[in-house]
């Protein structure tokens, strides 16, 4: 069961990708887009993250994206032009695949009996224990965090307002 | 086709977060509209996302949990200063291509 449904999500994820990368039109990538967080959101509850997973859908999926379908529809952005780099189109797919190997092999020399994910074995990512976390071990980088958001609102505001002379 | 295991190995995770990531990476690097580069780094962002939360399962413990949270957060507050340049950018240029951008260059 948990492998089946890896694989459904799995799947779901990388063809949505795949679109994301292919499409020209920049709402159709941002909404495989929304397709590839779901279906990671799922994967996440898959390891035992529930908070996580929620966070993913209400954040990425819910936040992020409606900015960003926001500009698309503010901007009228149409389909791109193509691209002068046409070497990238013959040379790019084959380097991208290597890299994959590489990284694949990579992780299988270094995890090589890391076993098996089993649905319900890892309880530790609950609201309670992330929150515990959070407010304890992670309180100083918790705070800071605070900050970051208030800059990123008021640099947003300013390079996003109107001039008035 | 063998009979599905019950269970998928932990590798598998991590080799679907590669994919997603060099997804990411060639949709930086092939796409010529500024918008879809961003959506591609955001895509990279959570194949990274998707690493930290396997290898908690690994370790039994909470902390990459928290570190994708803070990746969360950051790409929070990125999406919404780089939205705002590329709206800023909209306005004075007229263009989202990024071959037009190029005033930087030499």
């Amino acid at each position: 069961m948990d492998a089946l449904l890896f694989m459904i999500f799995a799947a779901i994820a990388v063809v949505c990708a795949v679109n994301l990368v292919v499409q020209t039109h920049p709402i159709s990538s941002a909404l495989s887009l929304v397709g590839v967080m779901g279906a990671l959101a799922a994967l996440y509850l898959l390891l035992g993250g529930e908070f996580i997973a929620a966070a993913q859908l209400v954040v990425y999926a819910g936040a992020i994206m409606v900015l960003f379908i926001f500009v698309i529809m503010l901007l009228n952005a149409g389909t791109e032009n193509k691209g002068r780099r046409s070497w990238a189109k013959y040379a790019g797919v084959p380097l991208m695949l290597v890299f994959l190997g590489l990284i694949a092999c990579g992780v299988a020399q270094q995890l090589p009996a890391s076993g098996n994910v089993v649905f319900g074995e890892f309880k530790g990512g609950t609201a309670l224990d992330i929150g515990r976390a959070l407010f304890t071990t992670y309180l100083l980088p918790f705070e800071v965090t605070s900050i970051l958001i208030l800059i990123a609102i008021l640099g947003a505001i300013v390079l996003a307002r109107k001039e008035i002379d | 086709m063998p009979p599905l295991p019950p269970s998928v190995p932990l590798t598998w995770y991590l080799i679907l977060s590669a994919i997603l990531f060099v997804l990411g990476i060639a949709g930086f690097l092939f796409r010529r509209n500024i918008i879809t580069v961003f959506m591609s780094i955001e895509l990279m962002l959570n194949a990274v996302n998707l690493s930290f939360i396997t290898f908690s399962y690994k370790l039994k413990q909470v902390d990459g949990h928290i570190f994708s949270f803070f990746v969360m957060v950051v790409a929070a507050a990125e999406a919404a200063v780089g939205l705002a340049i590329i709206l800023t950018v909209f306005k004075n240029r007229q263009t989202l291509a990024i071959d037009e951008l190029s005033s930087l260059k030499n």
